[in-house]
C-alpha cells in the first residue's frame, strides 16, 4: 500500500474514533492577559450539528480560529479531519480550508463582484473546470433562493441574501465541515431563522454543522446539541441542550 | 496549473485593473509623473553632454617638426600618433595647405592685394600633423608623449579650452548622476507606496480569499499582474509623451535654428529612447511587480 494511501487510512480509522473535530486539553495564550482557551477537550462527530454558545470573551472566537488553522494552539492537539493543525506545513492550510466551508457575521463576500462571481471563486481555488463552475453555481443558488439574483453585486442585497450568498459559497465545494461564526449576528428575526433553517437542511444532507453563536431564542428552539463556554473553558457541553445565561 | 486558471489569473489582473480604477488612475498618475521627470532630466542631459563631446572632438594639438626633417620620418612619427588610444584622427597638413588656410583666415577676399608681399611661401618649414582626441581629458598625457619623439620640434594646444570641456562634462556627468539617483530613488519610493496602499486597502478582500481556501500563488498571482500592468503604463504614457516632444523641438529646432545645428548637435530619438525605453519599462515593471509582491505577501499570513 502507498504511502499516501496509508496515511488517509489511518487519518480515517482517526475520525471514526473521535471525531472530525477533535481537541485533546487545548490551550491557547495570547502575549498577554489570560489564556483565551485554557485546556478545552471537545469531539464532533461527523454529521453533527452543534452550537457553540457563551459570552464575549468566553473564546468561541479563538476555537474557530484554531480550527481555521489561522492560530495554532499554545498546548494540547487540535484535529481537524485527522489532521493535527500543529503538524500542518503552512502550504496545506489552503487544501484544509478547502473541506471547510467558512459563513461569517460579517458575510466577507468580494463586494466588488457579482453573486455568481463570488460563488465561482470558490470553485475557481480548487480548479474546478469552467463547464461545471457554470452548472454548479446555478444549482447551489437555487438552493438557498437566490436562482434570480445571480448577477446582483452584493452590495445590492439584503443581509439575510447576503449571508445566503456566504453559504452558498461556503457549500459549493461540498465541504466534510460547516463552521458558522454569528451567521445571524447582522440579521433580523426572520432571516436568522430562514438561514438557520437552511443551516439544518444542510447538515441533514451529511454536513457537519458548527455554529458559534449568542441568538438564545434559536438555540433554545432548534433542540441540537450545545457546547457553552466560559472564560476559555468549556462549562457545560449537553445533547438537545439550551442556552445557558451567564448567571445560571 | 491548469490552462484555465492560468487564463483566469490572467482575466483578473486585467479585471483588478478596472475594478480598481481610481487605484489604477493614482499609481499609473504617479509613475507616470515621477519617470516623465526622469525621462525629461535624462534627455537634457544627454544631450548636453553630447554638445560637449561635439565641442571636444574639435579640439585638435598641432604637431611641427624639426627642420630638415625626412618625409619617411613624418610619416613614421604619423603612424606612431595614429596608434595611440586617446588619438581618433591625425590629419597631415603640408606646408602649401597650411599656407592656403592662413590666407584663408588672414586675408580673406584680399588674397590677391596681400599675397604680392609673399613670393615664396613663409611657412615653408611649418607642416604639420592635425592631432584629434577622442578624450579631451588626456590631452596632457599625449602632449608629453608628443614631445618625446624625435623629430618633433613643437606642439601647440590650448590646456584651457581642454580643461574647461573636459571639467565641464566631469561635473555634469557627476551631477547628473546624483540627480538621477535622487530622482530613481522618490520614484521607486513613491511608486513602491502607491502599490503599498492600493493594495493594502483590499487587505480584505486577500483575507477572504485566504480563508475560503485559495493558495498564496492564487491570490497573489492576479495583484502581482495588475502591479506589472500599472507600472508599465505607468512608464509606456511618459515615454509615449517625451518621444513626441523630443521629436518635435527636434524637428522645431532643426527647421527655427537651422544656423545654429553646428551647436545644436541633438541626439537622434533612437539613441535617447535606446536607453530610456528599456530603463523606465524595467523601472516600472519592477517596481509594480516587487511592490505588489511583497505587499500581498503581508497579507497572506491568514
Amino acid at each position: 500500500m502507498r504511502k499516501r494511501d496509508l496515511k488517509r487510512k489511518q487519518q480515517a480509522k482517526f475520525i471514526e474514533e473521535n471525531g472530525v473535530i477533535c481537541l485533546d486539553n487545548v490551550s491557547k495564550s495570547y502575549s498577554t492577559g489570560s489564556p483565551a482557551l485554557n485546556g478545552i477537550s471537545l469531539k464532533v462527530h461527523r454529521g453533527e450539528f452543534i452550537f457553540i454558545v457563551g459570552d464575549s470573551g468566553s473564546g468561541k472566537s479563538t476555537l474557530i480560529k484554531l480550527l481555521l488553522r489561522e492560530l495554532v494552539s499554545s498546548s494540547g492537539q487540535v484535529y481537524v479531519m485527522g489532521r493535527d493543525m500543529a503538524k500542518l506545513k503552512n502550504r496545506e492550510v489552503p487544501k484544509l480550508r478547502r473541506n471547510l466551508g467558512v459563513v461569517f457575521q460579517d458575510f466577507r463576500l468580494l463586494n466588488d463582484r457579482n453573486v455568481y462571481e463570488n460563488v465561482a471563486f470558490a470553485q475557481r481555488i480548487v480548479e474546478v473546470p469552467g463547464r461545471e463552475i457554470r452548472r454548479n453555481v446555478p444549482a447551489i443558488l437555487a438552493t438557498v433562493g437566490l436562482a434570480g439574483k445571480y448577477k446582483a453585486k452584493t452590495r445590492q442585497l439584503s443581509g439575510g441574501e447576503q449571508q445566503r450568498v456566504a453559504l452558498a459559497r461556503a457549500l459549493i465545494n461540498n465541504p466534510s465541515i460547516l463552521l458558522a461564526d454569528e451567521p445571524t449576528g447582522n440579521l433580523d428575526p426572520k432571516n436568522s431563522w430562514e438561514i438557520m433553517k437552511l443551516l439544518e437542511e444542510i447538515n441533514e444532507a451529511g454536513t457537519t454543522v458548527v455554529v458559534v453563536t449568542h441568538n438564545r431564542e434559536i438555540v433554545n428552539a432548534m433542540q441540537k446539541r450545545v457546547v457553552t463556554m466560559k472564560k476559555g473553558v468549556i462549562i457545560s457541553d449537553e445533547e438537545e441542550g439550551a442556552y445557558i445565561d451567564d448567571e445560571d | 496549473m491548469k490552462i484555465s486558471t492560468f487564463f483566469y489569473t490572467i482575466q483578473q489582473g486585467f479585471r483588478n485593473l478596472f475594478r480598481n480604477k481610481w487605484y489604477s488612475l493614482a499609481s499609473i498618475a504617479t509613475i507616470s509623473a515621477c519617470l516623465f521627470l526622469f525621462g525629461v532630466f535624462y534627455a537634457i542631459v544627454s544631450n548636453f553632454q553630447n554638445m560637449v563631446r561635439g565641442l571636444e572632438e574639435n579640439v585638435c594639438v598641432t604637431v611641427f617638426f624639426e627642420e630638415g626633417i625626412t618625409d619617411a620620418r613624418i610619416e613614421e612619427i604619423g603612424r606612431m600618433i595614429s596608434s595611440r588610444a586617446e588619438v581618433s584622427e591625425v590629419v597631415y597638413i603640408s606646408a602649401e595647405e597650411a599656407w592656403e588656410g592662413y590666407q584663408k583666415i588672414y586675408f580673406g577676399d584680399r588674397v590677391d592685394e596681400f599675397i604680392a608681399g609673399y613670393p615664396t611661401n613663409p611657412l615653408y618649414k611649418d607642416m604639420n600633423y592635425e592631432v584629434y582626441l577622442s578624450d579631451v581629458s588626456l590631452q596632457d598625457a599625449l602632449v608629453t608623449y608628443l614631445y618625446s619623439i624625435e623629430g618633433v620640434r613643437l606642439v601647440r594646444y590650448s590646456a584651457l579650452t581642454a580643461n574647461t570641456l573636459g571639467g565641464v562634462n566631469l561635473l555634469v556627468g557627476y551631477v547628473s548622476l546624483g540627480i538621477i539617483v535622487v530622482l530613481l530613488a522618490v520614484s521607486v519610493f513613491l511608486i513602491s507606496n502607491t502599490v503599498t496602499i492600493g493594495i493594502s486597502v483590499r487587505k480584505e478582500e486577500i483575507n477572504i480569499m485566504k480563508y475560503i481556501g485559495a493558495t498564496d500563488f492564487f491570490v497573489r498571482a492576479p495583484f502581482v499582474l495588475e502591479g506589472i500592468l500599472i507600472g508599465l503604463i505607468g512608464a509606456a504614457i511618459p515615454l509615449w509623451g517625451i518621444h513626441y516632444a523630443y521629436d518635435s523641438v527636434l524637428a522645431y529646432t532643426t527647421e527655427k535654428f537651422s544656423m545654429l545645428t553646428h551647436l545644436l548637435q541633438f541626439l537622434p530619438s533612437e539613441t535617447v529612447f535606446g536607453f530610456l525605453t528599456p530603463v523606465c519599462l524595467g523601472v516600472g515593471v519592477g517596481i509594480g511587480f516587487i511592490g505588489s509582491f511583497s505587499t500581498v505577501r503581508k497579507h497572506l499570513h491568514v
